[in-house]
């Protein structure tokens, strides 16, 4: 199946489906509604845990009268799951990150939203408004919610000088002592390496990986194997790790720093010079989304600088809105500058966020390793 | 099999006045000369539970195992095929996922074993009744508490600034790098599942007469051929019927190698539970065959050496 005809079908289907929505306002020449209709009183979410804090789910309850009911998933796999589940009325809306949100664009999962009709999208920086893993073909699946890059973590008693590559994951001179996390999605970050390590390879994107890229990239991480303490699923096994001096270097996210950081343990994180991968989290609403106003109303309400701010401190992530900015800074001092919020465009192109690796090439070329090919390759090289 | 049950009103016909006796009589009377039916009224509930339950979902799991899933819309296609079991032979990773899977099971059973004997013949033979009562206590205090707080304490006791590393230091030992790794499998392992081992083994003990070690040694046979010739046959049966538990417990576990494992200690539950998630149901339902077919012809083992009197 060409990409071509997959984008024709996911353009029918979104509007297909946004016709299809009752009650949700007048619609639009394009089948996009142009106004936020009457609440139906409820919600129900799927969301990673932190994203629906009573903080600010209690007032937003308060101000639509619509009832939210949250189910927490733990891995962007579940949130697919979840979401196809009951042929996709059980849900109304998904806090989808980029590896997630194509897959569930491609399956017809999501439809079309109006950004607006959400008053603070202008205020989005730029990169957030219209990203690869929430836009297609101009049509926005979706409002870019908060994210944050994929960090090198170390323990500045044990490694000096500071690294400053991505190289040292790879080292051997760390040998029983390094941690990645237990995800595909990992694949990328060696892939994001070996781009600039070996540029014979001609790795441009980290997610579009040929036959001959991807069997490098997986002898590196074959090679990696014996010099891995553990691979860690949950963000706690880590800080674990870090703590009681099982790994002294690894890949993280900003949220480990911070809880290492309070507990006094000796260690700091940087973007090596590579670069980084990243997350980009987007509020996603289902086809067959039986609250469709109340979904709108959320997507609105948690895009609001103050909602931005409080999640941001909260769960340890940078903000889309940039006027959250000044409130993160009255809420925590430092955390706006801690968390790069309103970064430049220059470091935010810096990170490869994450988003589904799919067959087609950004050449126009179909020959790429797609998500299962991914999934595949991580449980043999895990085995 | 309703109307089979309900012969009363035309085995006794004409009496009106006492209904109720004669439907009883009639029933008992049935009953009595058929035994069959009795036994398969005891036994129906039990027997379309365990059918429905138990049969059903391995068939379900058995036949979806040769289905497979759309790689797109992760749909599940109902076409036969052995795509999943070829996968499973021909890449050495699931291969090696099994062995060692087989392999620390067998080790934590061997060590459970070991461990379990001189503790059983203690409580069966050696204690007093006030210090086999503790000793039974303390065996199964640990299967109080939660099988999670357990592997998280180990993990606080093995890994690097551990209890164990500490402990060694301050005798002036090397430290050991065992946390993470398949040694603290094996180790956990050993420990959750002791109790398993300790119950059989004691109660195969407990039931040799003493009159036998009497005779034997009266017929001049020594303490070390006494037990090798007549206690140890004896228990043996127990250490098997326990050992079926450890074995099948081990084999089918997935969260000690998740949270105590290293990097090379994927056991096969971890890649059924990868499957999963990532909706491999059909693979899933292939690799989970695998220990199924291992217990079998454990069963059929363990059966030939007398386990299941033991249980």
């Amino acid at each position: 199946m060409s990409s071509r005809i997959k984008g024709r079908h996911v353009l029918l289907a979104a509007v297909v489906a946004a016709l299809c929505v009752p009650a949700s306002g007048v619609a639009a020449g394009n089948g996009l509604p142009t106004k936020i209709g009457k609440g139906e009183g409820q919600l129900n979410l799927i969301a990673w845990e932190g994203y629906t804090q009573p903080q600010w789910v209690k007032p937003f309850e308060k101000a639509t009268g619509c009832q939210v009911h949250a189910k927490y998933a733990g891995s962007s796999d579940e949130m697919v799951t979840l979401m196809r589940q009951g042929g996709g009325t059980q849900y109304d809306g998904v806090s989808a990150s980029g590896d997630a949100s194509l897959r569930l664009i491609y399956g017809h999962d999501v439809q079309a939203v109006n950004p607006k009709l959400i008053p603070d999208f202008k205020n989005f920086i730029p990169a957030l408004k219209s990203p690869p893993h929430n836009t297609v073909k101009g049509v926005h699946y979706g409002i870019s919610l908060q994210w944050g890059p994929n960090t090198l973590l170390y323990n500045t008693k044990k490694l000096k000088p500071a690294p400053t590559s991505w190289a040292t994951i790879y080292s051997p001179k760390y040998k029983g002592k390094i941690t990645v996390p237990d995800n595909p999605i990992q694949i990328a970050d060696a892939a994001l390496y070996l781009s600039k390590a070996k540029p014979s390879l001609g790795i441009r994107d980290p997610y579009e990986l040929n036959q001959a890229q991807f069997t490098a990239v997986i002898a590196l991480l074959k090679a990696q194997k014996p010099l891995i303490k553990k691979y860690w699923a949950l963000a706690s096994d880590e800080i674990d790790l870090f703590k009681n001096g099982d790994a002294v270097v690894g890949a993280s996210w900003p949220y480990q720093t911070n809880t290492l950081i309070a507990d006094k343990v000796p260690v700091k994180d940087l973007i090596p010079r590579e670069g980084a991968t990243g997350w980009a989290d987007t509020w996603m609403m289902s086809s067959h989304a039986r609250h469709p106003n109340c979904m709108y109303k959320w997507m609105a309400w948690v895009s609001t600088p103050k909602v931005q701010a409080q999640q941001a401190i909260y769960f340890g992530e940078t903000p889309a809105n940039t006027k959250a900015c000044s409130i993160m800074d009255k809420l925590a001092p430092g955390s706006a500058g801690q968390y790069h919020c309103g970064a430049s465009a220059a470091y935010f192109n810096s990170i490869k966020f994450w988003k589904t690796p799919v067959a087609a090439c950004g050449n126009g070329q179909n020959n790429c390793m797609d998500y299962t090919k991914w999934q595949q390759a991580w449980t043999q090289l895990k085995g | 099999m309703a109307a089979s049950l309900d012969p009363a009103q035309g085995l006794i016909p004409g009496e009106p006045g006492r209904p109720l006796r004669a439907a009883r009589l009639g029933l008992t009377g049935f009953f009595w000369r058929h035994r069959w039916a009795k036994a398969l009224l005891l036994l129906a509930p039990p027997l379309l539970a365990f059918v429905l339950v138990y049969v059903a979902s391995l068939a379900a799991l058995f036949v979806s195992s040769f289905w497979t899933i759309d790689p797109f819309t992760s749909v599940m296609k109902h076409v036969w095929n052995l795509d999943n079991y070829r996968t499973l032979w021909q890449a050495s990773a699931y291969r090696s996922v099994a062995l060692r899977t087989i392999g620390i099971a067998a080790a934590v059973t061997a060590a459970d074993a070991i461990l379990a004997f001189p503790l059983g013949y203690f409580m069966a033979r050696v204690a007093g009744r006030r210090s086999r009562a503790f000793v039974f206590v303390a065996v199964l205090l640990p299967l109080w508490s939660s099988y999670l707080v357990r592997v998280y304490i180990w993990r606080l006791i093995l890994d690097e600034h551990g209890v164990l590393n500490w402990t060694l230091g301050k005798v002036g030992l090397p430290a050991l790098h065992i946390g993470y790794s398949n040694w603290a499998v094996w180790l956990i392992f050993t420990y959750v599942w002791l109790p398993f081992m300790i119950l059989p083994v004691y109660g195969a003990l407990e039931r040799i007469p003493e009159s036998y070690v009497e005779a034997s040694r009266d017929l001049g046979a020594g303490a070390w051929t006494t037990f090798r010739r007549v206690v140890l046959p004896l228990a043996l049966p127990g250490v098997v019927a326990g050992s079926i538990f450890t074995f099948s417990l081990t084999l089918g576990d997935y969260v000690t190698p998740l949270l105590a494992g290293g990097a090379s200690s994927q056991f096969i539950g971890n890649v059924v539970y990868d499957s999963i998630t990532t909706q491999q149901t059909p693979f899933a339902a292939a690799f989970a065959a695998v220990p199924l077919a291992v217990m079998g012809v454990y069963l059929l083992l363990a059966r030939r050496l007398g386990a299941f009197e033991a249980l």
